[in-house]
């Protein structure tokens, strides 16, 4: 199947291995990802004001975008548009819900887009990977996984975007079992940990990073302590706060023990048998070669 | 009157801010009930100088010097407190319409320049953008 | 026929705008009329008076009146007639006043043709009417009560001590409901046992009451003053014959007995085996098997029946069913507790040391045993509303008895252990009732404390399985992230899933809370819309002892009441058939909504007039009109559409209105008090429901002149016969089709619902039919005449 693609910024500079393991393992699923043609900035971080519709114009024209492709035939009746980056997904569902509940606010965007071709009809729906895996069947999924993780402690970690509020949630806030159930089709064991959704701190990074180290430590000895190898994220933003992040965790606590923190396709790569350019583990902070080597499931 | 405590006037000027707020958050700040439960699930609670309830209290009675805490600026709009709220109100609504008070009178929060170089060649591109967006005018 | 017709003036209100004189000149010399007369106020004494003279010396056999809305005098009359010896369904009234006088204040010609119409139609429909009997039904004196809690029990003793015979059904093994799952009780911490105890022996010993214990409602049905009910009787496997008199209580069945279940007495705080009495003040105080854990059936084990010297057991016990007809119900099903797994921030179910408000009561119910069942630890939090006042889960209601349940437990927690540190959590500390205040001070002086907070999240400590709560104590503005041996969650009442069929059955509403609804909030708490349906306790909201046994007490003299007459007269209003037009096609049997409709044994339909509710709903399923309605009979509608449209000029437009008798009828006459402008081309005939127009009446006033057809009813939420939109919709649909077949496409019938109060709706909608009617072309006489349904 062919499915519109949203990349995002982060993904085509920093967390390029993010997008290379993701089409990698979606290829080797039958999936293709067709990147989206002209899209422009998410519109992250959304506005949560009721009076700034101008900030819903950047997202409402990445979704015309689908319009677009499927009016042109590039893409067939695909109106499904899929996204990696939490904050891009949750950004742009948001947008989304808001055309979707006020026709008289879609049409004011698209007054102010009138040099669009078309005005947007309010037909795109937003997706993220995991939803795209779990309507395929995480059993369907465990079918296709070539080298199970056997033994492997995955602690999942949400964030806040794919979750919350729970209107654009991809499930349930307080009680999710999307990525458990992913974990598990990849064979391996999904960890129980309480910190699984605790914010990571987000942009504070940029001006105030010492909560973002203090909010790291918290999520990242969590995970230890309940015994987890490794963490998967969905987010750049989380994937720097977690694991570039750990210089400065180390630095400030003494009993810290570093633990790796991977994007979740990376790891959909390893055990689809894809690749090291795939799966990429060389571009991670905290190296997780060592643990995998550990558990068998490297060389 | 030497001490902290302050006496205060519930006058016309404190209904107008809080109309205020109201609007441009789209929340109905009268209807919190002060449970507290937005305060505790907060991850950020401990760096901030007045808690989340404090922020709603004070919105209600219309003390603007909760435009001079740190608590709005603190918070990440992580939606914790939107989902746990027992009265369905989102308090990272109200948080946004109070930085959005101060950024439209172009006084913003961070600036470039004081990012150093070497933080600017590692950090993400979401990261800037999205501080960039929430903390500027 | 002899037709008495009067014309009443009502002060000038009617005949100042109404040309009273025109009316009786158009009327007057018409066969059938023996006598008009004009009064200025037909409903005082001497207006009445005039009435039961002319009967007894004219000898008239119909009354036809024009006055006010026969919402305000129509029982008046009515018993006017009865007192001069007419039978009191032989009167007609003409709504000259809100109708047309009043409504049409402006146009005094108008509204005198309106007038003139609408005793047509009034004069119509006498000339059909005939005597109607009110059919008395025979009250007798049974009661079923549904539930053997404290409510149940309550009631079912007051109704047994004043002479009813009282049928008891409880779905448990024991009586007594909930309460047996409570230690002591607040404010008095008098303990709930000991206060239930005597009265659930009482109600067992009472000889007007028929107590079934593990029985179950399978079906029940009726609904006015007469229900019948079918109760399963579930099986014990102990046998019936054995009682325990004869039993020597030895419980070495339950010593032998190799399998073991938590205990729902207990809450599973404690177990008991699969052979077991349910509480130690448990009645009947009888043992139960419960099959799905016994191993007989799997493995044979016969180690209860061996040891057993009076071989009491019975496991091929098969359930029974009995029948029942009662006169009244009480309703007293009580509630389930919030199940706290629904919110999965408090580890409910997940965290060892995490319980809910019951398992709490039978901790603290053990606690002073040496070797109690659960301990609980140095530091005891308590966690309120939950489950309650939460939007997050739909449920914004307080559920009234938890501050004060925590209060209690808290207290006799600090009495029996005063070395623990016990903290309550709220949001608000509701002490309302009786010596609540008082209670919840002396807890306070107990050294329990009181934080004001929600605690917004409980994580479990791995190893040693303490309780972390974080929670803002919003009075010192300081966030408490602490640990805590033991969590108490205050779960609240919430509806009893088993009370969802019953109420189905007998088709009672439920409040947004989701317990039952009760007629009126404020004057009938234990009433329901359902005649003879009562309610009592916690099934229809949460609430405490007290107020439990009030309800009770309230339901029982409630179902006293409504029984004393002895003989309760129907509204004669009824449908009936008329058997040598029944052709035993049987397309009615199945389409009341009340199962009022049978066949007899010579194959042709027959109406149940005790379950029949007048709603005309079926009329409309009979192909050859002959299930009819009395008082609004088929004939009787044809005549006054008939009279009301004969007046119409060519070029003018009418809008024929059917309007219910308790919404439609109603706007238009508050319409008219208010004297609000509005439209003269519509006239409005009475029906007892919009569901009671079959699209055969509808064709015929298309063909008799009408414009427009509109349907008005009471909105679908609220209505008494709450079928009666989907027949109503189904009836339009079959004769926009006819309509349309005839060649007229645009939009000419219309259904509308309306409250009594929605005035400016009402005459919106006149105002917006009137003008449609003009837009629309106008309906030419050949098609008129292919529609009329009573003419080939």
């Amino acid at each position: 199947m062919k499915i519109p693609y949203y990349p995002g910024c982060t993904l085509k500079t920093t967390a390029d291995y993010f997008e290379t393991s993701a089409i990698a393992s979606a290829k080797a699923l039958g999936i293709e990802m067709v990147e989206l043609p002209d899209w422009n900035c998410c519109g992250v971080v959304g506005s949560l004001t009721s009076d700034d519709l101008i900030r819903h114009l950047a997202p409402v024209r990445n979704m015309l975008r689908v319009e677009e492709m499927n009016a042109r035939g590039d893409i067939e009746n695909e109106n499904r548009l899929l996204t990696l980056c939490s904050m891009c997904y949750n950004t742009l569902q948001r947008t989304n819900a808001r055309i979707k509940q006020s026709s008289e606010d879609l049409e004011s965007i698209n007054n102010i887009m009138y040099l669009e071709e078309e005005p947007y009809k309010g037909t795109t729906e937003v997706v993220h990977f995991f939803q795209l895996l779990e309507e395929m069947g995480f059993d369907e999924l465990a079918k296709k996984i070539v080298k199970p993780l056997k033994g492997l402690k995955i602690a999942p970690y949400y964030g806040c975007m794919l979750l919350r509020p729970e209107e654009l949630g991809i499930d349930k806030p307080d009680d999710p079992t999307i990525m458990e159930n992913f974990v598990e089709s990849l064979g391996a064991d999904a960890v129980q940990w309480n910190a699984r959704s605790i914010c990571c701190g987000s942009y504070h990074t940029v001006s105030n990073k010492e909560i973002v180290v203090k909010l790291a430590y918290e999520i990242l000895h969590n995970a230890r302590k309940c015994g987890a190898d490794l963490l998967i994220t969905s987010c750049p933003l989380c994937a720097f706060n977690l694991d570039n992040r750990q210089e400065e965790v180390e630095a400030q606590y003494l009993d810290f023990e570093p633990i790796p923190v991977l994007y979740f396709s990376q790891l959909l790569a390893l055990a689809l048998g894809l690749g090291v350019e795939a799966t990429a583990f060389d571009k991670n902070y905290i190296d997780p070669r060592p643990i995998l080597k550990k558990k068998g499931l490297l060389k | 009157m030497t001490g902290n405590v302050k006496k205060i006037k519930l006058t016309d000027r404190s209904v107008e801010f809080l109309r205020q707020v109201e609007e441009i958050s789209g929340e109905e700040i009268t209807v919190c009930e002060q449970c507290g439960t937005c305060s505790g699930g907060c991850p950020f609670v401990e760096e901030m100088d007045i808690t989340p309830s404090q922020i709603m209290r004070k919105v209600m009675i219309g003390q603007e010097d909760v435009l001079q805490s740190r608590t709005m600026w603190i918070c990440a709009s992580c939606f914790t407190c939107t989902i746990r709220c027992p009265r369905k109100l989102d308090v990272s609504k109200v948080a946004e319409a109070l930085r959005q008070i101060e950024l439209r009178l172009a006084i913003d929060e961070i600036d470039l320049n004081d990012i150093s170089e070497n933080e600017l060649e590692k950090l993400p591109t979401i990261a800037i953008v999205g501080a960039y967006r929430k903390l500027t005018g | 026929m002899k037709i008495g017709v009067y014309l009443c003036q009502c002060g000038g209100n009617i005949s100042n705008t109404v040309d009273i004189d025109a009316v009786q000149a158009h009327i007057d010399g018409r066969e059938g009329i023996f006598s008009i007369k004009q009064n200025s106020h037909m409903c005082s004494g001497a207006g009445q008076k005039l009435i039961t003279d002319d009967i007894a010396e004219l000898g008239l056999d119909r009354v036809v009146i024009a006055s006010c809305s026969p919402q305000f005098h129509e029982k008046t009359f009515r018993e006017a007639l009865s007192k001069a010896g007419m039978n009191p369904y032989l009167l007609e009234i003409a709504n000259f006043r809100e109708h047309c006088s009043w409504a049409h204040k402006d146009k005094p010609e108008d509204a005198t043709r309106k007038a003139i119409d609408l005793i047509d139609a009034a004069i119509a429909k006498a000339e059909h009417d005939f005597a109607l009997e009110e059919k008395k039904m025979q009250l007798g004196n049974d009661v079923l009560v549904i539930g053997a809690g404290i409510a149940g029990i309550q009631a079912s003793l007051d109704l047994a001590d004043s002479g009813k015979n009282v049928t008891l059904v409880e779905k448990m093994p024991t009586i007594g409901g909930n309460m047996t799952i409570l230690t002591k009780t607040f404010p008095t911490e008098d303990c709930a046992a000991c206060i239930l105890s005597p009265k659930m022996a009482e109600v067992q010993g009472h000889p007007n009451v028929d107590l079934i214990v593990d029985g179950e409602i399978e079906s029940i049905k009726g609904h006015r003053l007469h229900f019948e009910a079918v109760v399963k009787h579930k099986p014990r496997y102990i046998s019936p014959e054995i009682n325990m008199d004869d039993c020597i209580g030895c419980a070495l069945c339950e010593e032998a007995c190799p399998v073991e279940a938590p205990n729902y007495w207990e809450q599973g705080v404690t177990k008991r085996k699969a052979i077991y009495i349910p509480a130690p003040h448990a009645i009947p105080y009888k043992y139960i098997i419960d099959k799905e854990i016994c191993l007989h059936d799997g493995n044979g084990c016969t180690a209860c029946l061996d040891v057993c010297p009076q071989k009491a057991m019975v496991f091929d016990q098969k359930p029974e069913r009995t029948e029942i007809a009662v006169d009244a119900v009480v309703v007293a099903t009580g509630y389930d507790i919030f199940d706290a797994r629904e919110k999965p921030v408090f580890g409910y179910g997940e965290f060892e040391n995490v319980v809910n408000g019951l398992e709490m009561e039978r901790i603290v119910d053990h606690i002073t045993e040496k070797h109690p069942p659960r301990d609980v630890g140095k530091r005891v939090a308590f966690v309120q509303c939950v489950g309650s006042r939460d939007e997050q889960i739909g449920r914004e209601y307080c559920s009234r008895v938890c501050c004060m349940y925590s209060v209690k437990l808290a207290s006799l927690l600090k009495q029996a252990k005063p070395e623990t540190d016990i903290y309550i959590f709220y949001t608000d500390l509701r002490a309302f009732g009786k010596g609540f205040e008082e209670y919840y001070k002396r807890a306070q002086k107990m050294g329990i404390k009181f934080i004001r907070g929600k605690p917004a999240k409980l994580t479990e400590i791995p190893d040693t399985k303490q309780v972390t709560v974080l929670v803002e104590d919003t009075l010192s503005r300081q966030i408490i992230e602490s640990e805590f041996d033991l969590v108490v969650l205050a779960t609240g009442m919430t509806a009893n899933k088993s009370t969802e069929k019953i109420a189905e059955y007998l088709k009672l509403a439920k409040s947004d809370d989701g317990f039952l609804k009760e007629a009126h909030p404020k004057y009938r708490p234990v009433d329901t819309l359902v005649e003879g349906v009562f309610l009592a306790g916690t099934v229809q909201g949460p609430k405490d002892i007290p107020d439990t046994v009030a309800q009770g007490s309230a339901a029982a003299a409630r179902v006293i009441g409504a029984l004393a007459k002895k003989e309760f007269a129907i509204d004669p209003m009824l449908a009936f058939v008329h058997i040598d037009l029944c052709n035993k096609c049987g397309k009615c049997f199945d389409v009341c909504p009340v199962n009022a409709i049978t066949q007899t044994e010579n194959g042709k339909a027959f109406v149940k007039q005790t379950l029949c509710l007048g709603c005309g709903a079926c009329i409309s399923s009979c192909p050859l009109e002959a299930i009819d309605l009395n008082g609004y009979s088929n004939v009787q509608l044809y005549s006054e559409v008939n009279a009301a449209l004969t007046s119409k000029e060519p070029d003018e437009r009418r809008l024929l209105i059917f309007g219910d008798s308790s919404c439609a009828y109603r706007v238009a006459d508050a319409a008219g008090v208010r004297k609000m402008k509005y439209a003269t081309d519509n006239r409005m005939l009475m029906v007892p429901s919009s569901c009671r127009v079959t699209p055969n009446l509808i064709a015929y006033a298309f063909a008799k002149g009408a414009d427009a057809v509109l349907l008005g009813d009471c909105p679908e939420k609220g209505n008494r016969f709450d079928w009666a939109h989907e027949f109503t919709k189904k009836n339009i649909a079959a004769v926009k089709e006819i309509l349309a077949n005839a060649g007229i496409e645009d939009e000419r019938v219309f259904f509308e619902d309306f409250t009594a109060g929605q005035l400016a709706k009402f005459v919106d909608t006149m105002n917006f039919l009137s003008d449609k009617m003009l837009k629309n072309k106008a309906i030419d006489e050949e098609t008129r005449q292919k529609l009329n349904p009573l003419e080939g």
